[in-house]
Parts: C-alpha cells; structure tokens; sequence
C-alpha cells in the first residue's frame, strides 16, 4: 500500500513482514526509530512469534543474533558507524560461520572526529567480512531490499546487510509502497537452516581450523559469497513480478547509452545525480549515471559492460581510503583494468556535508572536459585546510586538528593562546 | 544447605563414582555413577593430564543433561575447554555445541535461548560457559547484560585463575601474589597484586539474579547437586567452579583435586549457595587448613618460600591467610553464623 | 485523497515548490515539515520531507525542509532556494540566517502575534513581496486551542492558507492520522483558526493595497 511514511518506520515494517523471529537491537543513531518501531510492534503483539531483545551493547545484539540464527530462528538486527566497528569481531564471525543473519546499516560517518551524520566510511570498513553489501537509492529500494537480504541470506547462508543513507534516507518522509503480507510470504518462505544446534542431531558450530585446512573453508565462503552475483538478479526478477515494479539488481544505468561520462556512485545520492544529468543532457552533454546496488559481492563484469562506451568515468563516492584514494573507485577501476579509461574519484559528502547539485554539475562539467584531477575533494575547504598545516609546520604543540578547524571556521571559540 | 536431603555420612572419597553411589537411594546417586550418563565431553579431547576444567566441565554437562532428559544447548567461549575439546576435525561434545567469541558467550547464549523459546522449544535449556577471562574480564559486559535481562540461561565459569591456553596470563581473577607470565615473580612485589579482585559470584548476586553458587572439583557431587539445583529454576543463573590448572599454577596433575579441596578448606574460595542476592546456604568447612598447605604445592607461589622451602614472604602469605580469614567469617563457613557485610 | 486545490499549477512553474521551515528542538518542526508533505500527498501530489539537526537537544536551532512536486521528487540536497519559510520562533534571527536564499517572490509565515517589523525583522524582508509575508499568531492560537505552545498544526493550517499548495482539508487529515482522538482534534481546530486569520489577513491586506492603488 502507498504510504507516505518515515524511511526508518517503512523499513520497519518491511522487516516486520518478512517475519523474523529474534530481534536483538542496541541504539545508534541514525538507526533508533528502525528498531523502536519493530520492539513496539512486538511488544503490542503486532509482529509475532517474535523475541526482541534489548542488548547492552552492538557486539551484544550481533552475538544474540548469532545465537538464535544457530539455534534455527530468523535472525535481525540493525547499527551504524561506531557500532559496527563495536561488533566488528562479531560480523566476521557471523559470516565466517555461515549464519543469515540480515542487518541494516544506516551509514553514518566513523569517528574520531565524532560524527553523527551520513557518509560509506561505515560500510566501507566492513567490506571484506564477508556480507553481502547491498545499497538503496530511495526508501522504497531499502524496502524491497529487505524482503531480498532475508531470502538471499537463506539461500546462500551467508549474512547480508541492507546500507541506507543516515538521516537522508532514514529521516526522510516519502512515498512508499509497503508490500501485502501474501507478497512477502511468497518471496520469502519459512528459514530452513544448512545447520542449527538441535539435541536430536547434536552437531558442534566454530570449532578451531588449523593450516591444514583453513584456506579452504575460506575458499568456500568466497566461492558462498561470489554466488550472489547470481542469485540476486534471479531474486530480483521474482521480486518485480510479485510487487510490479523493479526492486534490487546489482546496477542500475541510468542514460547511459551513448554517455562519453558516466558517473558511478551508490546510495541516495543517485537521486540527486540523476536530476544533474537530466539537466547536462538538456544541455547536450553526454552523461550518464551507473548506480551500484550490489556493493559485495563487487560485480566487476556487470559493471564493466555498464561502463562500456564511456571515455572517462567519475566516481563519486561518500568514503575514502585514508592516505590512498577512493575505495568504490579503487574496485571500479579494477573492474575496468583492461580498458584505458580513466576513472576519477570525487569524495563528496563526508561526514553528512550536503551533496549540492550546483558542485556536482560543475564537477561533470570540468571532467567532461577532460580536466579534472584523478582524486577530488568536493567542496574542499583548501583555506582552513592550509592554515592548519602551516599550524602543524610552526609549532610541536599544534593543538587537536578537528578543533582547529571548527575555531577557523568560527563554530567554536578559539583556544585562547 | 538447601537441595535433597543428604545423608549425615560423608565418604571421604568425595566424586568417587563407586564408593557412596551404590550406597545410597537411586535418586540420590550421581549423574556420573551412571553407566547411561550422555559423557557429554567424551574421551579423546586434548586436554592437559589432571586438567581441572575438563573434569568440572563433564559433570556439569552431564549432569545438565540428567536434569533436562538431553535437551540442552552448549555455548562456549573461546578458551582452554573450547579449543581442546573441538581440535578440526574432530569434536568431543555428545550435545549442541556452539563456539562464536572471546567476549561473547553470555549473549550467545541469550540470543539461543530467545530462538528456542520463539519456536516453541522452550524445554530444551541453555548453558553458556567460559573461562575466568571470558567472564570476569572481556566477557562481563555482555554477562552482566545477560544477568540484568534475567535470560534463561545458566552460564558457569571454569576459574583456573588466568589465561591458561595462551600461555598463563593473569586475569581479573587471579589471585593475589601468584605468579603468571604477565605477574612474574620479579621485582619489589613479585607476582600478582594485592588488589580488589572481581568477586564475581558477589556481582552476580549484585544483580539479584535467581541462583548463583560457587563450587569446586574437589567436591564433584556437590558440584552436580548445585548444576541440578540451578536447572530448576528459570532466569539467569550463574555458576563458579574453581578448576585447578596443573599447568598454570605450577601443581603435580594428581594434585587438581586435592588442591580445590585445599582451596575450599582454607577459606580462600568459599563455597556457598544464593537466591536473589541473599546466601541460602555454605559448605561448612569441617577442620581449617591454614593457607600455606594450600599455597605450597603451587610452584605459582614458590617465591613465598625459599630454597628450604621455609616462608620466605610472611607478610605476604599473612595478607593471604587474612583474607581467607575474613571470607570464613563473612560466610560463616566455621558453622558459625555469617559476618556482618563487609567484615 | 482530497481534489487538489485550485490555481495550484501557478505555484509550480518550476515543477516543484520547496519550504524551509525554522524553529528549535521541541516546537515540532521535524513534525511539521513531516505532516505537511503527508497533507501534500493525500492531495495527490509527490513530496519529500527529511530534517537538518543534530543531536536531541531542547532550544537548539533546527532546520526541516519539504518539497513537493508533481513528479517524484529525486534530490537530496538540503533546500537552498526556498519557495517559502515556515518561521516558527523569531528569536531564531539571532543565530539562523533566515531569510537566505528566499525566492524574490518567496512566502514567509512567521509565528508571531505582530508583525515583521514589531519582530525587527521589518529591514530584513524589505527585499521581499511584501503580500507574501504574513504573520499569524500560532502559539497564543496554540495555547488557547490545543492546550500547548507548541505551534506547528496552527503554522501548517496558516500556510495551506497562504499559499493555496495544500488543502486544509488534508493538513486535517494528517494531523488526526498522527495523533489519533482528541490531541488530533485540537490540533485540527488550531490548524483550521490559523487558516482562518491568515486568510482574513490576506483578504484585508489585498483591501488595503486595493485601496492604496487608487
């Protein structure tokens, strides 16, 4: 049913349809009214058979979902940032044994500095875990990317977690189309465990793997992992025939046919991408737009035909690999390795700072014109930026960088010296 | 003391599974006097010769199973009984059996529980168990979660004082004066310190949780009286074995079990029984032992005698013998009544 | 959903109307902008809502924004160039550029019980129509009518009547979906007597700019 509805409520209730059946949860913001909705809703009776437990702590929510997932149940949960880096032992663990587990990620900047608005860095430093890492574009893509993780979760018993911009996305008030409880119930049927702790079959879970045997227990994770790039544009299929409209999918292009510039980026700031390009494309200028929905599994051939027929491709992105580069550019440019296009980074908005279409129409501009640096910083303050380093270079006792910059840009007192 | 009726006779031989078994009711018999028990930590694992832990593990899984007719789930920490018991490929673990982390056994068991009520398996019961470290130090948060959560399960703690199966570290639970690979024997104060400690089964009781007990493997029926005890009830419980490590505190293997008798008769681990933060109940201690019989046969505290194995460091086996002294008043383990709080 | 006003093609020349809404933490601003793209939808129309804060923090500065448009609304950047303000405390002018960005033919309500100027914000405005800046009590409405100061149902039902976007009738809707029973009613009588002065007071300042043109 169409509603107009808070991104975090509908995902709630998306969670809620596909009945999960343990619920661990630990607040962060930008993910609190997530799991508010879902311990009201079962604590009314609303969302039954269902346990919700109140964790002391992420590392506490992702061990309880471990437990149940293990013991048979349906298993979710939902972080942010610094929550995920707190059960960052517990993620890999989840994927290492093998536990479908679905959570939702609402990227939030990771600290230090602190920082409670959006930005990948979240997801990006989990990327090599094992999960399944899947973006949404709009509140009713993080929808229906739910309904998918549960069932590619249990099918490939391997964890999946569901990225929606922080704030932008999870705060936002928008139309929505929460699917009828039959439409879940057919894409999603009842969790049939590869394992589970059971006294009549007893089987021990997470013994020890030595060097002679560890590589290929790996192996076989990746080769679970690698899977996905498969089975998810099936998922996607069955989706859009239940609920009538597309819903998932690993890339979504958007005019790209016949764009000499394609920009790749992921998550919401497609929207705002898009409404660039129709303007460039008003104007002329051969652009286009390839959104990333499957982050992991990197879907490097699909992508890579995606991008055929661009003479240069931007990638914009809301994370970086400090002292390297972009990290989504870094597997863009992977996957493009046997062409000589060159693939630039812009990093925009970081740590919440708004993506405007005014700068990223200008960048489109400068690159389509061939002259844009390979790794931008959109937006870059260089003044305050400058005056620090001069700052460092003069004195030893330079003082915390982040306090420097928030005096330079007056939004604190200055230390006084 | 609360529990079934025991016989005024005591056996000497305490744990035999043939002296005192055949001798009493039935019902009353030990789960390992019987020839059917599940042997839930069966044979072949790789623990050390005289492994305390080991030994306290196979009563309380057995006798766990006895109590809930086999329907129960294992999750355990990572540590010695972990990785000796689930060397790849092979298990010792006759019953479900679930290893995620370090820090985590309390919540995985919460969240295991949570999947088996929901599911309408309620009647198949939870343990959690875990080392020293694993509970007292990094596994506390998510205990005391746990605990405060009153979850279905009975997490028991294994105390060999330190972190064994990295090579003898000391934990929030070793005690004072002993020697461990990160306490060593060397300078003004050789060996642990004498700080507050993490009386763990007091913080348990901190959380009015429905049961806790401490027990030792030098008294295993008592042990599995309290195991059968705790699955009673429903709600958190908690359970605090000292295990003697022959290979961390320096002792002959033969000694593991006299050493926890030793440890229980001096009053330096006191042995008792609590319902919602009150003690329901202590094992008396029947003759004291002063602590130095204890501390001797421990090449962990060989720096508090010298080479004729005279006291070397009175004072600091005086501070030991001191806070045996206080547990046995704040306990009442003399058969006296107990000491006032904090006396 | 309700028959879209009329005359409402005239406000979306560029296809999309955005509104910026001021005020601090407790006054429902979050809420506000929220009810007023739900009115905005059951009047058949697309529109996006989302807030600019940070931490919980009673008093402090909040920003919330709504477009709403004809098709599905697809940007995410904060609102730069509103088609309206939504004032909620003019203390704000202290510490909040308010008025940045306003459209030449911008609106602006302000939750006032006298005008621009009585809130020294006369010389701010003085660039802007001055026929689409109205004041309207909202928290003395508020306090009367709803039994709190909080003033964000009456600032809605005095915008429905200020610009004409959305209908009084859905701004009602929205609120009784949201609070459900009598809390949802009183919000609808504040939201319908805001709606009431605002159109009073622009039916008198046209009279009066009637009457001064000839």
């Amino acid at each position: 049913m169409l509603q107009q509805i808070e991104g975090s409520r509908a995902v709630a209730r998306a969670v809620a349809l596909c009945r999960p059946q343990v619920v661990s949860t630990y607040p962060i913001s930008p993910q609190t009214h997530i799991i508010e909705a879902l311990g009201a809703m079962v604590k009314t009776g609303e969302l039954a058979p269902c346990e919700s437990i109140n964790a002391d702590s992420e590392f506490a929510a992702m061990s309880m979902a471990i437990g149940a997932s293990a013991a048979g149940a349906r298993a979710y949960t939902a972080t942010a940032s610094q929550g995920l880096l707190f059960m960052m032992e517990a993620v890999f663990n989840a994927a290492g044994l093998g536990l479908p587990i679905v959570m939702t990620l609402a990227n939030r900047a990771v600290g230090a500095p602190i920082n409670i608005w959006n930005d990948h860095s979240d997801a990006m430093a989990a990327r090599d875990a094992g999960w399944v890492q899947l973006f949404a574009e709009t509140n009713q893509e993080a929808v229906d990317l739910h309904v998918l993780a549960f069932a590619l979760a249990e099918e490939l018993s391997v964890p999946v977690m569901v990225c929606m911009d922080g704030f932008i996305l999870t705060h936002a008030v928008e139309a929505v189309d929460l699917p009828e409880q039959a439409q879940v119930d057919e894409l999603l049927p009842p969790y049939v465990p590869r394992q589970v702790l059971d006294p009549d079959d007893p089987v021990s879970i997470g013994a020890m793997v030595g060097p002679e045997a560890f590589t290929e227990v790996r192996y076989l994770a990746h080769a679970r992992l690698a899977r996905a790039l498969e089975v998810i544009p099936t998922l996607a299929g069955r989706s859009a025939a239940v609920l009538g409209r597309p819903a998932g999918g690993l890339v979504h292009p958007y005019r790209a046919e016949g764009a000499r510039t394609l920009v790749v980026a992921m998550g919401s700031v497609l929207g705002t991408l898009k409404d660039v390009v129709d303007g460039l494309r008003a104007e002329g200028e051969p652009v286009g737009v390839v959104g990333v929905s499957c982050f992991r599994p990197f879907p490097a051939e699909v992508l890579e035909r995606a991008l055929a027929g661009a003479d240069r491709v931007v990638v914009v992105e809301k994370a970086f690999s400090t002292g390297f580069g972009g990290v989504l550019a870094a597997d863009v440019a992977l996957a493009l390795r046997g062409r000589p296009v060159p693939v630039h980074t812009v990093v925009a908005g970081l740590g919440g700072r708004p993506v405007r279409s005014a700068s990223m129409r200008s960048l489109l501009v400068e690159a389509a014109a061939g002259g844009m640096a390979p790794v931008v910083f959109g937006d870059l303050n260089t003044a305050v930026v400058e005056a620090e380093l001069a700052r460092m270079a003069a004195h030893r006792r330079s003082g915390p960088p982040a306090e420097n910059v928030l005096a330079d840009l007056g939004l604190v007192a200055p230390h006084g010296r | 003391m609360s529990g079934p009726t025991r016989s005024r006779v005591r056996f000497y031989q305490v744990g035999s599974t043939a002296v005192g078994n055949r001798l009493v009711d039935a019902d009353q018999r030990s789960a390992q006097s019987d020839p059917d028990r599940t042997n839930s930590l069966t044979s072949g694992h790789r623990a050390c010769q005289g492994c305390g832990e080991a030994l306290g593990a196979r009563y309380v899984l057995d006798a766990v199973m006895r109590a809930t007719g086999g329907q129960a789930v294992a999750v355990n920490a990572t540590g010695c009984l972990e990785v000796f018991s689930t060397p790849y490929p092979q298990t010792s673990w006759r019953l479900p059996w679930l290893h995620s982390l370090f820090a985590n056994a309390p919540s995985v068991a919460t969240g295991v529980a949570a999947a088996l009520r929901v599911q309408g398996k309620g009647e198949v019961r939870v343990v959690g168990q875990a080392g020293d470290g694993g509970t007292v130090d990094i596994g506390m948060g998510s205990l005391s979660g746990m605990f405060e959560r009153n979850d279905d399960v009975l997490f028991v703690c294994y105390d060999n004082e330190a972190y064994m199966n990295t090579g003898v570290q000391r934990s929030g639970a070793t005690p004072p004066a002993a020697r461990t690979a990160t306490t060593q024997a060397v300078g003004l104060e050789p060996g642990n310190v004498f700080g507050q400690g993490k009386d763990m089964p007091r913080i348990a009781m901190a959380h009015e949780i429905p049961y806790v007990a401490t027990a030792t493997v030098g008294d295993l029926f008592d042990l599995e009286t309290k195991v059968e005890r705790a699955m009673t009830f429903h709600g958190a419980r908690y359970l605090h074995v000292l295990v003697p490590c022959p290979l961390g505190w320096g002792a002959a293997p033969k000694d593991t079990i006299r050493l926890a008798r030793l440890a229980q008769q001096t009053g330096l681990f006191p042995v008792f029984e609590a319902e919602h933060g009150e003690v329901t109940g202590v094992s008396p201690i029947r003759r004291p032992v002063p602590v130095e019989q204890y501390l001797r046969p421990q090449r962990r505290f060989a720096h508090l005698f010298d080479a004729s194995g005279a006291v070397a460091a009175a004072a600091v086996v005086g501070r030991l013998q001191a806070m045996a002294d206080r547990n046995i008043a704040r306990y009442g383990l003399l058969g006296d009544a107990p000491g006032e709080e904090g006396s | 959903m309700t028959a879209a006003p009329s005359g409402r093609e005239g406000l979306l020349p560029r296809g999309v109307f955005e509104v910026r809404l001021h005020g601090r933490g407790g006054q429902g601003t979050v809420t506000a902008a929220e009810l007023l793209s739900v009115a905005a939808f059951e009047d058949g129309l697309h529109a996006q809502a989302f807030p600019s804060f940070g931490s919980e923090r009673m008093g402090a500065p909040v920003e919330a924004y709504c477009r709403i448009g004809e098709a599905p609304i697809r940007t995410r950047e904060p609102v730069m160039e509103p088609d309206a303000l939504i004032i909620q405390d003019p203390t704000l002018v202290h510490s909040v550029d308010l008025f940045t960005g306003l459209r030449p033919d911008g609106y602006v309500l302000l939750n006032s019980a006298g005008s621009f100027d009585d809130e020294g914000l006369g010389e701010l405005t003085a660039r802007f129509r001055h026929d689409r800046l109205l004041t309207v009590p909202a928290t003395e409405l508020a306090r009367r009518l709803l039994g709190r100061a909080t003033p964000n149902s009456a600032l809605l039902g005095g915008f429905a009547a200020l610009t004409g976007l959305v209908s009084m009738e859905a701004i009602a809707g929205a609120f009784r979906r949201r609070f459900p029973g009598v809390v949802g009613e009183r919000n609808v009588s504040t939201a319908e007597a805001a709606f009431v002065h605002v159109t009073q007071e622009e039916e008198e300042e046209e009279e009066l700019d009637r009457v001064a043109a000839d």
